[in-house]
């Protein structure tokens, strides 16, 4: 889909990571995914009178490798409070970072060469979780919102891009990038399913060549999917408003998956009004050049660079190639398609092995880059079909042991010479006609050979085999 | 003399959730308009060379490390809801999600 001529989308992302600590940003409860509802609570994350925040350094570490990763200046930063009424949290403040962000003036390349600036990413901390019961709901028609304050104070930092996108896909291109990059860093997990990454897209429309139009705010989307089609509603939505003479009004939106449409949630005058101050409980951050230094180097190689060095390693890359090679660099896996490429197995088969087998599999400790190479090497020269080879990689992945005894454990051992040809002996004494049709010249017939070689063996004769064998007693 | 108006206190007030009378409306008009004027007493010191405080302690840095410490049981947490359903604080419902 595209605007009609003369349009242009402007779009700008805020990005929210959960940060992957062991701990909330400004207490020591537990940061976990899915705990029965407020059972990661203490005075600070509710907000009791007298508790005092302390920054979890972990937080601090992981904000800075963003920031590195993203090419930002790591700056002196500080904390303020924004306050609002809302019961997701406790305090009535949230504690963010306002003018002096701890991250700022950076960019990220995307694949289509185009960069997208990065006005900052800084800290701050979730809010908890509220869920609506609507009127007519489970509790006699009452209106309530059920509130979980687990999720409050988990760090968090926001990434605000510039107004730099042109298209729906483009920010979806940028998204998915982020995503990888804040995966790579290991600050994130990346799972938008499970609200740990969400977006905020700020959509404008103009005319190709005159100034920003107004911008609407969707708020939350929580797949790239949603990210992508929200945005192209958005946008042919301001359009058709603007070319029937109408006007943008600057207000945050809420897309509604189900609908495929966005709506009003609140007008800008409504809201906006934080009354942002200084968080008097916490002094300044200003991480000194060690402390950026030791950062920096932990920081492995960057998606951009992992993916490249895998697709060096193929003449060209297929579409489904390229995605796999995604999955791979998403999940951290690539030292299985470089072990198998060194071992000159053919890297489609590893990359379409590991982003298959492996990619979901929550723990592939147990399986060894040399098992794994061992197995496809099998596969190469034939000793494995592929279906044996997939087998044989799910019982290594479940710690079933080496390749020789699960491929023993399975039966999968390839019938050595002199019981092939016994076999094949046998077969052809049971099928005069046949071998007597193949032998004048029917050639049609070595599949039927082959197959009954199959049928007798249960599949563990080597196909390529079974064939020179039978053209060497023509 | 600040020249706050009778109106920005009455938005402020707002922000705050503070329902003013009209006559403690006039009242704090006055007393903020008070503090703004000596606030801005700071404008008429030459301040060039002075580094911006933030806070009245110069500590920078001050950090803990990311170490699980217990929470409170569940029960304690839940005795001071106003309402609880689910094992959730039950509140009136509000429209969609934080700002």
């Amino acid at each position: 889909m595209t605007l009609a001529d003369g349009w242009e989308m402007v779009i700008g992302l805020e990005v929210h990571t959960e940060l992957r600590t062991a701990t909330k940003m400004f207490c020591g409860c537990a940061n976990t995914f899915g705990a029965e509802p407020n059972t990661n609570v203490c005075p600070v994350c509710l907000g009791l009178p007298g508790s005092l925040p302390v920054l979890n350094v972990r937080a601090v570490d992981m904000a800075m490798a963003i920031g590195t990763a993203l090419n930002c200046t790591i700056q002196r930063s500080t904390f303020h409070r924004k306050n609002y009424f809302y019961p997701d949290m406790p305090k009535d403040y949230q504690i963010s970072q306002y003018d002096l962000p701890i991250n700022a003036n950076g960019f990220l390349d995307l694949s289509d060469a185009t960069r997208v600036s990065i006005e900052r990413a800084h800290l701050e901390e979730d809010t908890g979780k509220s869920t609506h019961l609507g009127g007519g709901g489970r509790i006699h028609g009452a209106d309530r919102s059920l509130v979980d304050y687990n999720r409050s104070g988990v760090p968090l930092v926001e990434i605000v891009s510039g107004p730099d996108m042109r298209s729906a896909a483009q920010a979806r291109r940028y998204a998915s990038e982020l995503r990888a990059v804040l995966i790579a860093t290991g600050a994130s997990d990346g799972r938008m399913e499970e609200g740990s990454m969400r977006i905020d897209a700020n959509v404008s429309v103009r005319r190709s060549g005159e100034p920003f139009g107004t911008r609407c705010e969707i708020k939350n989307l929580n797949s790239l999917r949603s990210l992508y089609h929200a945005i192209e509603f958005e946008a042919q939505r301001q359009v058709a408003l603007l070319e029937d003479g109408g006007v943008v009004r600057q207000e945050t939106r809420h897309w509604d998956e189900n609908v495929g449409a966005t709506s009003t949630m609140r007008v800008k005058e409504e809201a906006e009004d934080y009354r942002y101050f200084r968080e008097p409980d916490l002094v300044d951050l200003a991480p000194d050049d060690a402390w950026r230094a030791r950062v920096s180097a932990g920081l492995g190689p960057l998606p951009a660079q992992r993916r490249a060095e895998l697709l060096a390693l193929l003449a060209t890359a297929t579409p489904a190639q390229r995605d796999a090679i995604d999955v791979v660099i998403d999940l951290g896996l690539e030292r299985y398609v470089h072990a198998a490429s060194s071992a000159g197995v053919d890297v489609g088969v590893a990359l379409s092995r590991v982003a298959n087998e492996l990619a979901g599999v929550d723990d592939v400790s147990r399986l060894s880059t040399g098992a794994f190479t061992e197995t496809l090497a099998m596969e190469t020269r034939g000793e494995l079909s592929a279906t044996q080879a997939k087998a044989v990689l799910a019982d290594l992945l479940r710690g079933d042991g080496d390749v020789s005894a699960v491929v023993a454990a399975r039966g999968f051992e390839q019938l050595s010479g002199a019981s092939l040809a016994e076999t094949i002996t046998s077969l052809i004494e049971s099928n005069p006609d046949e071998w007597r049709r193949y032998c004048a010249g029917d050639d049609k017939l070595a599949q039927f050979f082959i197959g009954l070689v199959m049928r007798e063996t249960r599949g563990r004769a080597n196909g390529r085999a079974v064939v020179s064998d039978l053209e060497a007693r023509r | 003399m600040s020249d706050l108006t009778r109106d920005e206190v009455a938005h402020v007030a707002r922000l705050a959730r503070l329902r003013l009378t009209e006559s403690e409306l006039d009242l704090f008009t006055s007393q903020l308009a008070q503090v703004l004027d000596h606030a801005a007493d700071m404008g008429s010191l030459d301040l060039v060379d002075v580094e911006p405080t933030a806070h009245p302690f110069g500590l920078i840095n001050v950090v803990r490390d990311d170490v699980v410490r217990p929470s409170l049981s569940h029960d304690a947490v839940l005795a001071m809801a106003p309402d609880v359903e689910d094992g959730r604080f039950a509140v009136p419902r509000i429209m969609g999600e934080a700002p």
